[in-house]
């Protein structure tokens, strides 16, 4: 590559009669920050550097915002409905007043403790299901014929295709007392009175489970389909059946796989706020639906904050432990 | 005196091959495999007898690996059946097999330790208790010599050291029979040559029967009792490595065991204790000292080892027979021994090795492009028909 200092614009016949002017200023002008750029940053920088930009200025900086905000005092009246953490009170000194209220409101409120318990168990036990019903068909898909494989993976992205608040609107179609399920159990004569399925935990977790469950069977299948099925033969020439060989080595080995897709599923239920509301009840909330009231019918700012960044470290640690298994489990397994 | 007893004991060597009454630990009976229309193994018949060392061996795509994949149970014969001990595998599952197999890959497990590799095919085992578990893997880690490296996962070994658990998960089963894919493929020259050696020891230490499948020649060759030459799914013949180097029956054998110069020619002479062959390909007659017994007037391939070949600078006394002239065309330095490549008036070219038995001057040595006379005994050529 050429250094910074030698350009060539062109000869003085191309750039016709303002051409020593042009040069003049090409060569003398300010240094071109793009050419810096492409010299001392090699691709690779540059290529991590923009998301990271991304980042920064849309989440890092919102995120700093809303932690300032549950640290601020309540205002009910104001504009916005909180006072100023950070002021200037005299010449060169601020005032940092940080109410911690908000927090000590989550703690003692026992609506937050048990919304919070809801939803780490609502993504707990659909998790759950995702893994029993995502498992066997990402085996199951992992195993076929290639071309049966893409037909398969093709159908598990199929419902991404349409709008995900029409699906889950969908199902209100079919559990609700006189819907599509009641409907078909009472004609057949199974039940006489309707099933209400509608506005229960039961429905949160169908709408759950449905929703996500690709989400459980992708990075399951991309792991299962990279097993060497000559373990699984050395398994069985060492004695192991069909069920010893996979509790021994497919399982394990489909370990980062489980987390991965577990991961997936855990993190965005427990913030999961659309099918809740659609198909929950009104009893029992999930700490999005929480922090929806808060911010929007009570106007309180401060506490709506303190809700977001309480579920974030709720949210922080299992992603902690995850990614240490994640990571410990890649390079165990590597050969 | 002492050298008597020895030949006396070389003659009483372990062959039960020659017995008819033997019983054959191993027996393939017209097994065939179809994948579709292509035919893997073509009614193959085999008998492996206890303590053997078998090696199938054959080009790539021979069915030599199929025939092994059977044994082990994770193929189904199309036609056929195999009998190990005398028992009919064709509906035993292949974890029930008293069959063991080391891999081409090696298939250890990533996720254990070499121990934990090594102990899984006995946690399989009922009625093992934890003790003796440890203490066979312990013993056998000894044997593998692998003893510091229990503790370690199969990636961070080198590829010898991968091979020997491979080797000892196999063997920690005491299986009647170990089959063995492509045993030492993965490892550098030196290192094979360790190891076959070891190998041997170890089958003689335990007395297990090995069947090996390889497509290196200089592999079967050291570690078999018995070879089984491959070609299109048949076994095209079985001996031992001499007879298989020495006597091949076809010219299939004879030029993919070894290199050799084949002739083709006419039978014109065919006696009990002689017979003479007339090369067009040679440019001569080619002599051998022993009868052929076919029909006379066949066109047969006479086949002469590089090895068996003498080069003389001057013509030897009766050139009429076992003798062409000839312009040596390449020479290449092997360290022990010396290839030459000798063009001989028809056109075609011989290739003669000769053991770098002395160090020579250059004005010692046969050089490029001198001429030379190419002679070989009556006993050195071998005769196939097909």
């Amino acid at each position: 590559m050429k250094p910074v200092g030698a350009r060539t614009v062109g000869t003085r016949e191309q750039l016709g009669r303002l051409g020593p002017l042009w040069m003049f200023f090409f060569r003398y002008g300010p240094p071109r920050w793009s050419e810096y750029v492409l010299q001392n940053w090699s691709g690779q920088r540059l290529v991590i550097a923009i998301p990271y930009l991304w980042l920064l200025i849309f989440f890092l900086i919102p995120f700093l915002i809303v932690l300032k905000i549950s640290f601020a005092e309540f205002l009910p009246l104001g504009r916005p409905p909180y006072a100023p953490v950070f002021q200037w009170v005299e010449e060169g000194a601020v005032q940092i007043k940080l109410w911690v209220t908000s927090f000590a409101f989550l703690m003692s409120e026992p609506l937050y403790v048990s919304s919070y318990v809801y939803s780490l168990k609502i993504a707990l036990v659909s998790t759950i299901f995702c893994l029993l019903l995502g498992y066997p068909m990402a085996y199951a898909i992992a195993r076929s014929s290639p071309t049966m494989r893409n037909l398969f993976l093709m159908l598990v992205i199929l419902p991404f295709w349409t709008s995900f608040l029409l699906r889950v609107y969908a199902w209100i179609g079919l559990l609700k007392n006189d819907g599509v399920i009641n409907n078909v159990l009472q004609f057949l004569g199974i039940i006489e009175e309707p099933l209400v399925m509608m506005n229960t935990s039961f429905a949160v977790y169908i709408g759950i489970v449905y929703s996500y469950l690709p989400f459980m069977i992708l990075p399951l299948y991309s792991n299962l389909e990279k097993h060497d099925l000559t373990l699984l033969e050395a398994a069985q020439d060492l004695g192991a059946g069909p069920i010893k060989s996979f509790l021994r080595v497919t399982l394990p080995l489909s370990f980062p796989g489980i987390m991965a897709g577990s991961l997936l599923v855990f993190i965005p239920v427990v913030g999961e706020y659309v099918i809740p509301s659609l198909l929950g009840s009104k009893d029992e909330t999930m700490i999005a639906t929480l922090l929806w009231t808060e911010f929007y019918n009570n106007r309180n700012w401060p506490n709506a904050s303190a809700v977001a960044i309480a579920m974030l470290l709720v949210l922080v640690v299992p992603i902690m432990i995850f990614q240490h298994f994640q990571n410990k489990e890649l390079e165990a397994g590597r050969r | 005196m002492q050298a008597a007893d020895r030949r006396v004991e070389k003659k009483t060597k372990h062959e039960p091959w020659r017995d008819p009454h033997a019983d054959a630990y191993v027996r393939i009976e017209n097994v065939t495999k179809r994948f579709g229309d292509f035919v893997a193994v073509n009614n193959v018949s085999l008998k492996i007898y206890k303590g053997e060392i078998f090696c199938l061996l054959g080009g790539s795509g021979c069915g030599k690996s199929t025939l092994l994949r059977m044994l082990a149970g994770f193929e189904a014969p199309t036609s056929g059946s195999i009998f190990i001990d005398g028992q009919d595998m064709a509906a035993v599952p292949p974890y029930e097999r008293p069959v063991n197999m080391m891999f081409q890959s090696y298939a250890l497990f990533p996720h254990m330790t070499v121990e934990k590799n090594i102990a899984f095919g006995l946690e399989q085992e009922k009625g093992l208790s934890r003790n003796d578990i440890a203490t066979r893997v312990t013993d056998i880690l000894e044997i593998v010599k692998l003893g510091q490296f229990a503790a370690r996962r199969p990636h961070q070994l080198s590829g010898g050291q991968r091979q020997r658990v491979a080797l000892a998960r196999a063997l920690v089963k005491r299986p009647k029979l170990l089959l063995l894919d492509e045993p030492l493929g993965a490892l550098d020259k030196k290192l094979r040559e360790a190891t076959q050696f070891e190998l041997i020891n170890i089958q003689d230490q335990l007395g297990v029967t090995f069947m090996v499948v390889t497509h290196d020649q200089e592999e079967a060759m050291t570690l078999a009792s018995r070879i089984g030459v491959m070609n299109r799914g048949e076994i095209v013949q079985i001996g031992t490595p001499t007879e298989i180097y020495e006597f091949p029956m076809t010219k299939f054998v004879a030029d993919f065991i070894g290199s050799v110069n084949m002739f083709e020619g006419q039978l014109i002479e065919d006696l009990p204790d002689r017979a003479r062959i007339k090369s067009d390909e040679l440019g001569g007659v080619i002599y051998i000292d022993h009868g052929i017994s076919s029909a006379p007037g066949a066109m047969v391939w006479a086949a002469v080892r590089p090895e068996k070949i003498n080069i003389l600078r001057q013509p030897p006394a009766d050139t009429s027979e076992n003798c062409v002239k000839g312009v040596v065309k390449e020479i290449a330095y092997m360290g022990d021994v010396s290839i030459y490549l000798v063009k001989i008036e028809t056109g075609k070219t011989i290739r003669v090795t000769l053991p770098n038995v002395e160090r020579l001057s250059d004005d010692e040595r046969i050089l490029w492009d001198e001429t030379v006379w190419l002679t070989w005994h009556g006993s050195s050529p071998v005769v196939v028909t097909q």
